[in-house]
């Protein structure tokens, strides 16, 4: 099958990088799920995952580091017929941003936010991110980072997302599954993936990752318990589960606003006549 | 009888002070007469005072008047606190049981009224609260008025409550009235001429215009992070929200607000933000993205005394340079500036216009003044409100033979290109905080860079060929000419005729479109004798924009900068030194 995304710009990531792995399984999700290429938006932060944009044909924003969150929230309020999909990095939406990460989970917009997260900062040469690890090294932290490190995916769960899902980036066919799951839920989704930057991080490579990473199968009423998925979620070490830790349903942002019935907003027409039973009561 | 007459009413917070105010400017709004409210704050004085003041006037006023001519006292702080304010001959009205006045107290001119508010209200069974109606029925008297002047008003603010609270205001007011008939029916000094407004009016501050304006402009989303002093356009969204069909959002902060409303713009909703100073200063990262996105959107920008948090219940013109320079980058923009509640109208309809129209950011210098006072505006000039006819989107059919749908083209005499929406099929492209080629992708290529500069500078000039002329008005041969912006228009206004009775020729020239300086400012400005630039402000920022766009140098810069709005008498005080 041909490849409807692809532009006239080549990849500039590095060789071998994770964006790679999760580019591919992003274009894989949205055909398997049959979504017209023009419904799709993709809002991209600003990062080396944000570079995607190029070899990405979709409607895509590129914003300002740190606020592909609030813009992917007002394109979803304006049409909710979209499918917005933010690809954001771990600096872009856990530091610059993460004030509006938090406060999305609280408000559950029908959006699917991708977590390209690799521990370092590439696009200005490897330091340390908001998910570096205890004493990692990194040009920013020489003597080993000191602060200890954010975890995505119990951010969302705690701060009241409604889907948290971890992927390793070496891994397509599963993180494509969980991108999949991802986009078909309806609220603020969350798909953490584990990305090795081959350039600045020589610690966490594919190898270091493949002898970690282990499936978990959560299913039933399990998925809905939010403080049964932080447990699994906050696991890391030997042993990084990976997988959907958590799923549940709950009103999205959008269905609770009074005015967002039928057409999506930016089709509405002025209502001349309730507008004028308005100004009558100022006189 | 009296053309003009400023009626004050005070005391705690739950004493119904605000609504008392409301009552009256509707019933004399409604009865033909200008009128203009002002509330203060309940922390300025102390906690818990509240004051609202109404300029009552036979004809259409622009301004309020410093001086109080009648005081309502609902305790005995209100005097103490208001004194100062008092005309000469002003009337005091006070319950004796809270504190019992004496003329030496408050000046011997002033007319002492005691009215034993607490106990006509328990004579009648009424709530303590009521003490306000009381007043109001009281006020009717002194004002010359029928009770019936303010029934008709009760009657209506009440009749969700129902017939049974009606009849108890009514009675209540009647009592009020009553009282102050039956002895003080001497007092005639304050009785009002006949109101000659005729044509029906509507009462709101700024920013309720500049919300009917925003709705009237087509406006569908609007990301507002509460700030002083654009409060007052929240719940007029979001009471309205589905009558206007509209999204209002509260963001986690100003930065959040601002994305949102970019984002909304670019899926095709007209889409506004509001703040003050503060706020402005975090989103405007923002503004320089909607240069280089060309998104439209329309910013509410309202003025209060910086610095930092400086004093946010007063207010103050010093955010024009911030306003005209927000940005890293070249990119044009717009800035308007509404001298009063039509022009807040008036000047958002046509900002979101602009927006759509040139696919940039347009910015809204309000302010504390204009925000939280509440004006009079003509029904008329909100009647028609119709669908939005001017936009700069494509049609989705006209797309279908589109390879690269070229969003940013450069083939453009205006500057603007065509923006398609998401959700267009072949009308992908993106929406691009870097430097981008003719659809969007990514470039850093020197020649490619230089043409998507020219291109937005390009709107710079179609803008300006949209732009609107300063307003003037006044003697053609003046001695004087003022130079103002935004709110102080009102204040000039009033001023003008009471110059030119005392003999001075003066003219004003009133910038409401700011910025880009319009062409042929310069050319008007030189023919002037003497420019006299009013502002509310430190520095004389509209002088300084003037001077960088037309190399114009006012010399007469007349600043202000302690927090209270100009006014009139401080203008005719200081204009009857100038210009010999």
């Amino acid at each position: 099958m041909a490849d409807i995304f692809t532009t006239a710009i080549k990849p500039t990531w590095c060789p071998g990088c994770g964006n790679f792995g999760i580019w591919m399984a992003l274009k894989n999700a949205i055909t398997n799920l049959a979504i017209p290429r023009e419904q799709v938006a993709i809002v991209y932060g600003v990062g080396c995952h944000g570079n995607m944009r190029d070899w990405m044909h979709v409607y895509g924003v590129q914003g300002l580091h740190g606020r592909a969150i609030p813009l992917a929230q007002g394109l979803k309020l304006a049409n909710a017929n979209l499918q917005v999909i933010v690809v954001s990095g771990d600096g872009d939406c856990l530091g610059e941003g993460g004030n509006h990460f938090i406060h999305a989970a609280k408000r559950n917009p029908n959006i699917t936010v991708i977590v390209h997260n690799n521990e370092v900062y590439g696009l200005t040469t490897g330091q340390a991110s908001p998910t570096a690890e205890l004493g990692f090294l990194t040009k920013s932290t020489p003597a080993g980072v000191v602060d200890p490190p954010f975890n995505p995916s119990t951010l969302s769960i705690l701060a009241g997302g409604t889907f948290a899902a971890r992927g390793f980036a070496g891994d397509i066919p599963g993180i494509t599954d969980l991108i999949q799951k991802a986009i078909s839920h309806k609220g603020f989704s969350v798909v953490d993936v584990l990305q090795p930057c081959v350039t600045f991080d020589k610690v966490h490579t594919y190898e270091w990752y493949r002898k970690r990473v282990q499936n978990v199968n959560i299913t039933g009423e399990k998925l809905a318990d939010r403080l049964a998925a932080i447990e699994v979620a906050r696991l890391w070490g030997d042993k990084i589960p990976v997988g959907v830790f958590f799923e549940t349903a709950l009103p999205t942002s959008e269905e609770r606003e009074i005015s967002l019935e039928n057409d999506p907003l930016y089709l509405r027409p002025i209502p001349t006549a309730e507008v004028e039973l308005v100004v009558a009561q100022l006189k | 009888m009296i053309q003009d007459c400023t009626w004050a009413i005070g005391g705690e917070a739950g004493f119904g002070i605000n609504a008392a105010g409301a009552m009256l400017t509707k019933a004399c709004s409604r009865n033909g007469y200008g009128i203009i409210t002002s509330n203060e704050y309940p922390s300025l004085i102390r906690g818990g005072h509240n004051f609202v003041s109404l300029r009552i006037a036979s004809k259409e006023i622009f301004a309020p008047k410093a001086s109080v001519d009648i005081l309502v006292a609902l305790n005995k702080e209100t005097v103490e606190f208001h004194k100062k304010q008092l005309a000469s001959d002003a009337i005091v009205m006070f319950d004796p049981k809270d504190y019992e006045w004496k003329k030496e107290e408050v000046g011997t001119g002033v007319t002492l009224v005691a009215i034993p508010l607490t106990e006509l209200v328990k004579k009648r069974d009424g709530d303590a609260v009521m003490r306000n109606t009381i007043a109001l029925g009281a006020t009717m008297v002194f004002l010359g008025k029928e009770l019936s002047f303010l029934t008709a008003v009760i009657k209506d603010m009440f009749a969700k409550k129902g017939e049974a609270v009606i009849n108890e205001n009514i009675k209540i007011a009647e009592e009020g009235y009553n009282y102050a008939k039956s002895n003080f029916a001497s007092v005639t000094s304050h009785a009002l001429a006949v109101g000659e407004i005729t044509d029906p009016k509507l009462l709101m501050n700024v920013s309720e215009a500049v919300g009917l304006g925003a709705i009237a402009g087509g406006m569908k989303f609007a990301a507002i992070y509460p700030m002083t002093p654009i409060n007052a356009l929240i719940p007029f969204f979001n009471d309205n929200a589905k009558k206007f069909n509209i999204v209002y959002k509260q963001p986690e902060d100003e930065i959040a607000g601002v994305n949102m409303a970019v984002g909304a713009s670019l899926a095709g909703a007209r889409s506004m933000v509001a703040t003050s100073g503060g706020g402005f200063a975090l989103m405007v990262e923002a503004v320089s993205m909607t240069g280089i996105m060309e998104v439209p959107l329309v910013i509410d920008l309202g003025m209060r005394p910086g610095p930092a948090t400086g004093m946010p219940t007063w207010t103050e013109q010093g955010e024009l340079h911030m306003a005209i320079h927000a940005g890293h980058g070249d990119f044009p923009k717009i800035v308007l500036a509404p001298g009063d509640v039509e022009e807040g109208y008036t000047l958002t309809k046509k900002a979101f216009d602009l927006a759509d129209e040139f696919q940039t950011s347009v910015i809204i210098l309000t302010d504390k003044y204009l925000n939280e006072t509440q004006w009079q505006l003509s029904a008329s000039v909100v009647k028609d409100i119709k669908e939005v006819a001017v936009t700069t989107t494509v049609n989705a059919s006209d797309l279908n033979d589109t390879p690269v749908f070229k969003r940013y083209s450069v083939d453009t005499k205006t500057g603007v290109s065509p923006r398609s929406l998401p959700g267009m099929k072949n009308g992908e492209y993106i929406a691009n905080s870097y430097e981008h080629e003719e659809d969007g992708y990514t470039t850093e290529e020197a020649g490619v860079r230089v043409a998507q500069v020219d291109k937005r500078a390009k709107k710079l000039q179609t803008i300006l060929q949209a732009a609107l002329q300063p307003i003037v008005s006044g003697d053609d041969n003046a001695d004087i000419t003022f130079v103002t912006f935004g709110s102080i228009k009102g204040v000039i206004r009033e001023a003008m005729p009471i110059l030119s009775k005392a003999g001075k020729k003066v003219k004003h020239i009133h910038f409401a479109w700011v910025y880009p300086v319009p062409v042929g400012v310069g050319e008007l400005l030189s023919k002037e004798k003497q420019l006299v630039c009013v502002e509310q402000n430190a520095t004389g920022q509209l002088a300084s924009v003037i001077k960088e766009a037309t190399g114009i140098s006012i010399k007469e810069v007349w600043t202000k900068y302690d927090g209270r709005q100009w006014t009139v008498e401080e203008i005719v005080m200081k204009a009857k030194g100038a210009g010999k």
